[in-house]
């Protein structure tokens, strides 16, 4: 809501709520840059260097649980960073930083497997953590443990999240739903048959695949964390003045999430993915691009879900095999529905 | 694959939900006017249409609203004031999520629960017994809410036998009297009605033939997949230009013409209809489910002296007064007609009860898009 006086949960979670937060709070601290600066609001911000690009990226984790089925905030927090870069074509990090906030009383050996996980995901992303910072609070100042991380990396090419225009085709590089669904159910100990794992991965590897294939008619990348695929593609929807239409039953949903999607009532599209990426291509490319995608491990099962179109710009049309309807944006964190 | 999961592909098949639509459109055409305004009567229904976008796929000339088919969304301010009150009173009152924010005349029970007052979400009445049964120093007030699909639970814990410290306050409405209601107002001009299926299996199909014979109206009990949905459409476009007020079981597969006898006798031994007032829309007559005398023992509207006045103000309230939740449940105007609708009034600061329940019109309409004219976009 405009004017609500204290921030709530739903400002952070990837939907509409928390674009206008960062609207009515952060845009001020924008300033004009040479490239892609904080009022692109974008994965991260790109500054001319020469002529190539810098693309720096940061970003704070968060999770509930701290260790889940398919992953960790370790491997969260690198992968996290990592794909923002790659999402604008970076595919190649420099370096990353980690800053810790640990609560007094966490569990060393928890610790020990966070740093682990980190190692483990920088290797498989040619990522080297260079720098970083540790700082501990006393119990009940924060819960558990926040990793930040920052990157650095060059482009020579920068590919935004504004670059679609009619005609264009989108892609998602695999199944969605599964790291939000996989958390929430072991968050609410609601158990569901069924292997429901995060798909939390580096993706620098499967983009810097698609850039080779689709070169310049690859013109828009976003990876589709809070908020979901459906969030992602009003954002690029609104910020290239096109309208989107999905086909619904060519979204790569696993049996899984779709069970545990509609006995939760939650659609797969507004949950969090920290392993896939939506892909904007010019038509001529998509075949090339899809085919690179699906011959990496990590985007086997990519799929063209959808088309740019001059008509309702802005907006997202849901196109469900049996009818079609606007998709809409979610409010705030997506709540099982228990009844 | 698991047969249910067969069952659902078959109910969701594009290339039938085509075949119906074109059927649909012939049918259409062959009435020859516009606008054919038929109506359901069940959130449920509206949940699929929503859901699946098949108001994309219907011809021009036909309407298909909602009508009164939210149980919460009819469920009256006094109704909440009754169950904030009992909550102000010391009571504990257990009802379903969707009760929770469902606004009072100053308070909803979601206020008196963050105020203090005792108030539970409980997924079954079962939940709520067990809850007396934990707490035989409390009063345990089970704030019923529902069509006679959720009354026959009510009923059958009821005559199960429940603790001496647990009562229900009823807000259970009977599904009949819906339609009944908007085709004796004026102003609506509905052709065809499409009935809920779940309550159809307790009811049975044969509870329509008098509604349908006296108001010369077809009615066609339907189920909640996509392709229910539109079969039971198209039927009801048939029947119309056939000119016959009839029933169709469109929901064969669950629904009788007797319905669930056991359920029915179960109902009856603790419930009756009685008149009452249904949010925003009007006195409702037979539109409540009461318990019987018998039960007064159980009845918090019995048991307890409830003073609504406790918890009601006389001021106005100017944003719930622009509210068309009742011109939309009665289907005289749509969400999209609302001005509040998805500006002051989101399902995070719901202005009128339509927008509280995940059955209402205007919730489910703001969960699936809102409702832009597709047809031949892209």
């Amino acid at each position: 809501m405009p004017g609500a006086d204290r921030i709530g949960l739903k400002h952070g979670a990837g939907g509409r709520a928390m674009r206008a937060l960062i609207e009515d709070v952060f845009l001020a601290l924008a300033t004009p840059v040479d490239g892609i600066g904080l009022s692109a609001l974008d994965d991260g911000a790109a500054l001319r260097v020469g002529d190539r690009w810098l693309v720096i990226t940061t970003d704070s984790h968060v999770v509930h649980p701290i260790f889940f089925p398919g992953g960790d905030i370790g491997r969260l927090s690198v992968s996290g960073t990592v794909n923002d870069l790659a999402m604008m074509g970076a595919t190649e990090p420099v370096g990353l930083t980690c800053a810790a906030i640990i609560e007094e009383g966490f569990p060393r050996e928890d610790l020990e497997r966070i740093r682990d996980s980190m190692l483990a995901a920088s290797r498989e992303a040619g990522a080297p953590i260079v720098t970083g910072d540790t700082k501990v609070m006393g119990r009940g100042e924060i819960d558990g443990i926040v990793l930040n991380t920052a990157g650095v990396a060059f482009a020579d090419r920068v590919v935004s999240d504004a670059g679609l225009r009619a005609g264009d085709r989108i892609i998602v590089t695999g199944t969605v739903g599964d790291h939000g669904l996989a958390i929430m159910t072991r968050r609410h100990d609601l158990r569901l048959e069924g292997d429901l794992r995060s798909d939390v991965a580096p993706l620098n590897g499967l983009i810097r695949a698609a850039l080779a294939a689709g070169g310049d008619e690859v013109v828009a990348m976003k990876d589709p964390t809070r908020g979901g695929v459906a969030s992602v593609l009003h954002e690029m929807a609104g910020k290239a003045r096109v309208g989107i239409v999905v086909e619904e039953q060519a979204v790569p949903v696993s049996p899984e999430v779709r069970a545990a999607g509609e006995v939760l009532g939650i659609d797969p599209l507004h949950v969090a993915n920290e392993g896939k990426a939506v892909i904007g291509v010019r038509p001529g490319a998509a075949d090339r691009v899809l085919a690179a995608l699906r011959s990496h491990p990590l985007g086997r099962r990519a799929a063209l879900v959808g088309s740019a179109i001059s008509e309702r710009p802005g907006s997202v049309i849901l196109d469900t095999g049996l009818g079609r309807r606007l998709l809409a944006e979610i409010e705030g964190e997506p709540l099982p529905r228990i009844c | 694959m698991p047969a249910s999961a067969v069952d659902e592909l078959k109910f969701r098949d594009p290339a039938r939900a085509r075949a119906l639509a074109e059927a649909l459109d012939r049918e259409v055409k062959a009435v020859g006017r516009a606008p054919i305004p038929l109506m359901h009567v069940c959130g449920s229904h509206e949940q699929a249409i929503a859901r699946f976008g098949l108001r994309a796929v219907l011809p021009r000339e036909l309407e298909v609203v909602m009508g009164p088919g939210c149980p919460v969304c009819i469920t009256d301010t006094p109704e909440v004031d009754e169950a904030v009150a009992l909550a102000a009173q010391g009571a504990r009152v257990c009802t379903y999520g969707d009760m929770l924010r469902l606004p009072g005349t100053r308070r909803s029970l979601a206020d008196a629960q963050a105020e203090g007052g005792k108030v539970e979400v409980v997924y079954s009445v079962a939940q709520a017994v067990e809850l007396a049964e934990r707490r035989p120093a409390e009063e345990v007030v089970f704030f019923a809410s529902g069509f006679e699909t959720t009354a026959v639970a009510t009923a059958a814990v009821v005559l199960a036998g429940t603790p001496r410290n647990f009562s229900v306050l009823s807000a259970h409405k009977y599904v009949p009297a819906a339609m009944e209601v908007v085709a004796g107002m004026e102003e609506t001009n509905i052709e065809g009605f499409i009935a809920a299926g779940h309550a159809a299996t307790i009811t049975g199909w044969g509870i329509f033939e008098p509604f349908a014979r006296r108001t010369g109206t077809p009615v066609v009990v339907a189920g909640f997949e996509p392709l229910d949905v539109l079969a039971a459409i198209l039927k009801c476009v048939e029947l119309l230009r056939a000119g016959r007020a009839e029933v169709a079981n469109c929901y064969p597969r669950c629904v009788t013409r007797e319905g669930n006898r056991a359920a029915q006798e179960k109902l009856w031994r603790v419930f009756r209809v009685a008149d009452g007032v249904w949010r925003g829309i009007a006195e409702v007559p037979r539109g409540n489910l009461e318990l019987l005398p018998e039960w007064d023992h159980l009845n918090a509207r019995r048991r307890f002296r409830i003073d609504t006045r406790l918890v009601g103000g006389a001021e106005r309230n100017l944003l719930a007064e622009r509210c068309l939740c009742g011109a939309i449940m009665s289907g005289l105007k749509t969400p999209k007609d609302c001005e509040l609708f998805g500006r002051e009034c989101r399902p995070e600061s719901p202005v009128g009860a339509c927008m509280v329940s995940s059955e209402g019109a205007c919730k489910i309409w703001h969960t699936y898009g809102g409702l832009p004219d597709l047809r031949g976009v892209g």
